[in-house]
């Protein structure tokens, strides 16, 4: 079954052609990489999934329903959940609380019901906070729920992050760099963790990266984009010989 | 010994009969004081604006600390509500009804300002920051020159001889009823979208925060409660006018709210307690009789000068009060802390320690 599919999405930013010609056929349950230099466009197409921007062209559909044109939060409802290369965690606030504001569009109470702390409110709050407790232990964070995410080390909140984007409860869950900044043996450890979540949630997954290790190593799919334009897909042995990839790749890293 | 002292504290405060127990009492005093004169009728009326003044100061740290925005507008809120009430109670509400109807007309000024709070809602879906005071201070200027033009409700020269209805209980009951709902409301799904758009929108959004809604919700409310304390306020002092309801009325509730501390209703409610108290003490009439108290022990023509000129130097001491906080003490007296009673049990609980065995692989310890 498809889950996301993207037909002849274009992206202009100004003069600047973004993001061209991209397709994109996503089965429900796979994990697919996105690779490419700098500037390719990556990030970018994680933006038009998730609203940030409007495609200047194309569509994006997400099991039928039509992306584009959604407001960000609407199509997060939907159930797509994401990180950021830069992480973008709510600084000042706990780790916990970083987990419950991802439940708001499940959190099934009316503002009556806010204002006076009746009804659905207490239900759902306990919910909430079991659930987010919950993610927090999955993540080894149990113990830093009251911590401000600010004051959480590097890779911890590369982890709150996903833990984040797990309250959402996505059925798609897109990662952007997961593995920036970390040490080799880290790599290994988050790879098996993607792995893990991705059983333990069901997940599909679209994820970007720069370390070649990684996306060799978990994903079922690649696809690499330069300048914009998709240079070639398939599994991870073809691109690994894919004169095209080599090319653009080129001085950068050598691939494998 | 001070971790024992501690520790039986935050039992009582964890008390369920605490808040409700404390409320009665409250709620005793507020009808008993009055009703046998058990302070005097001047230090009534003080209670009387720390209350409205909580009002105004924990409704507008809804907007300005919870949420991060620098809304200049609350003083115009604040005349709609007062307004409205007070014409209610004035020109429709038969004499006779005045204590059923007075709850009913309060609420309509709170009501009719909630509305006006759609209105600076609007711009705060694309403008943000500076650009947002700016549109706030405008809208505080157009409702104050429409009141000016309009002959009906008195143009400048407002509307005076309105009937006193404002009572110590009735302050008591509306500062609770609000300080509550805003209470509630900072602890909900959208007090944490109130949260989240401060620290990131964008991020907000994409974590399923309906970043509008929100918006709109805590503008409504905050300026639903502003209106709230307009109509009191009105009753109370028994003249209003568009003067009442200027930028310097806007100012004293900045310096409240950041005095107190940003996002901490326990702040506000000290910090609108504290310059409630400041500003009577700096009182001419206060002064005086301050200064006649201790009359060697400051020269007196300065004594003379200090007193009567004190109502200008307040439009300098103060604004400089306002910058000199935000300045140097940005955190106030309890910024972005909570008093503990305040905050809901559940919440509180929250954070307790849990050893769940939870079996994740790569992560083991
Ligand atoms: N908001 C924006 N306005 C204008 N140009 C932008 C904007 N965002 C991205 N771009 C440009 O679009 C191109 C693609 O950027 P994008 O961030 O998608 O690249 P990327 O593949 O994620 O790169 P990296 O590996 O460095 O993260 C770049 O040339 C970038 O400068
Ligand atoms: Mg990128």
């Amino acid at each position: 079954m498809t889950l996301l599919e993207a037909t002849q999405v274009r992206h202009l930013f100004g003069g600047l052609c973004a993001v061209a010609d991209f397709n994109l056929d996503l089965q429900a349950g796979q994990l697919m990489g996105i690779i490419g230099p700098n500037g390719a466009g990556k990030t970018t197409i994680f933006n038009l999934i998730t609203g940030v921007y409007q495609a200047t062209e194309g569509s994006i559909r997400f099991k039928g329903t039509e992306l584009v044109g959604l407001t960000p939060h609407q199509i997060t409802a939907l159930r797509i959940g994401r990180t950021f290369q830069n992480i973008r965690l709510f600084r000042d606030l706990s780790a916990l609380d970083n987990v419950r504001i991802a439940h708001y569009a499940q959190a099934d109470y009316s503002p009556l019901e806010a204002l006076l702390h009746i009804g659905r409110y207490r239900r759902e709050e306990q919910r909430i906070i079991d659930n987010s407790r919950r993610l927090l232990a999955i993540f080894k964070l149990e113990h830093l729920a009251g911590e401000m995410a600010k004051n959480l080390p590097y890779g911890l909140q590369r982890r709150l992050e996903i833990a984040r984007a797990l309250a959402i409860d996505p059925e798609l869950l897109l990662l952007d760099e997961p593995a920036a900044g970390m040490n080799p043996n880290e790599i290994d450890q988050l790879m098996e963790f993607i792995q893990w979540i991705r059983t333990e949630f069901k997940l599909t997954i679209l994820l970007i990266e720069h370390q070649m290790k990684l996306v060799m190593g978990i994903c079922e799919r690649i696809k690499v984009l330069d300048f914009g334009e998709t240079l070639a897909e398939g599994p991870p042995l073809a691109i690994q010989n894919d004169p095209k990839v080599l090319e653009a790749y080129l001085g950068q890293e050598s691939v494998g | 010994m001070s971790a024992v002292l501690k520790d039986a504290w935050n039992g009582l405060l964890d008390q369920a009969w605490l808040v409700p127990a404390l409320l009665l009492i409250g709620f005793g005093l507020a009808f008993a004081i009055p009703e046998y004169n058990l302070l005097n009728k001047y230090i009534q009326l003080v209670l009387m604006y720390i209350g409205i003044n909580i009002i105004l100061t924990v409704s507008l740290n809804l907007v300005n600390g919870y949420m991060g925005e620098f809304s200049l507008a609350h003083a115009g809120f604040m005349a709609v509500g007062a307004y409205t009430a007070a014409l209610l109670t004035m020109k429709v509400l038969p004499v006779a009804a005045y204590p059923v109807l007075f709850p009913l007309a309060v609420l309509a000024g709170g009501i009719v300002a909630a509305i006006m709070g759609l209105i600076v809602a609007v711009p705060s879906f694309k403008i943000r920051g500076d650009y947002l005071a700016i549109i706030t201070l405008a809208f505080l200027m157009i409702v104050k020159s429409a009141i000016e033009n309009i002959d009906y409700i008195g143009g400048p020269r407002g509307i005076p001889g309105i009937k006193r209805l404002t009572t110590l209980p009735w302050v008591f009951f509306w500062t609770v009823a609000t300080v509550w709902m805003i209470r509630n409301f900072v602890y909900s799904k959208y007090g944490r979208g109130v949260l989240a758009i401060r620290e990131d929108e964008i991020a907000s959004d994409l974590m399923s925060v309906n970043t509008k809604r929100v918006k709109f919700l805590a503008f409504m409310l905050s300026s639903f409660c502003a209106g709230i304390a307009g109509a009191l306020f009105a009753h109370l002092l028994q003249f209003i006018s568009p003067r009442v309801f200027d930028i310097i009325k806007t100012t004293d509730v900045l310096i409240m709210v950041y005095l107190g501390g940003i996002a901490s209703i326990g702040g506000s409610i000290l910090g609108a307690t504290a310059y409630t108290a400041l500003m009577e003490v700096l009182r001419p009439s206060t002064m005086a009789a301050l200064f006649n108290w201790l009359p060697d022990l400051i020269f007196d023509p300065l004594n003379q000068y200090i007193i009567q000129n004190l109502g200008v130097w307040r439009m300098v001491i103060m604004p400089l009060l306002l910058v000199l906080v935000m300045l140097y003490w940005p955190r106030g007296m309890m910024g972005q802390r909570e008093f503990r009673g305040f905050i809901p049990r559940r919440d509180r609980d929250a954070y307790r320690r849990i050893n769940a065995p939870v079996n994740a692989p790569g992560e083991k310890p």
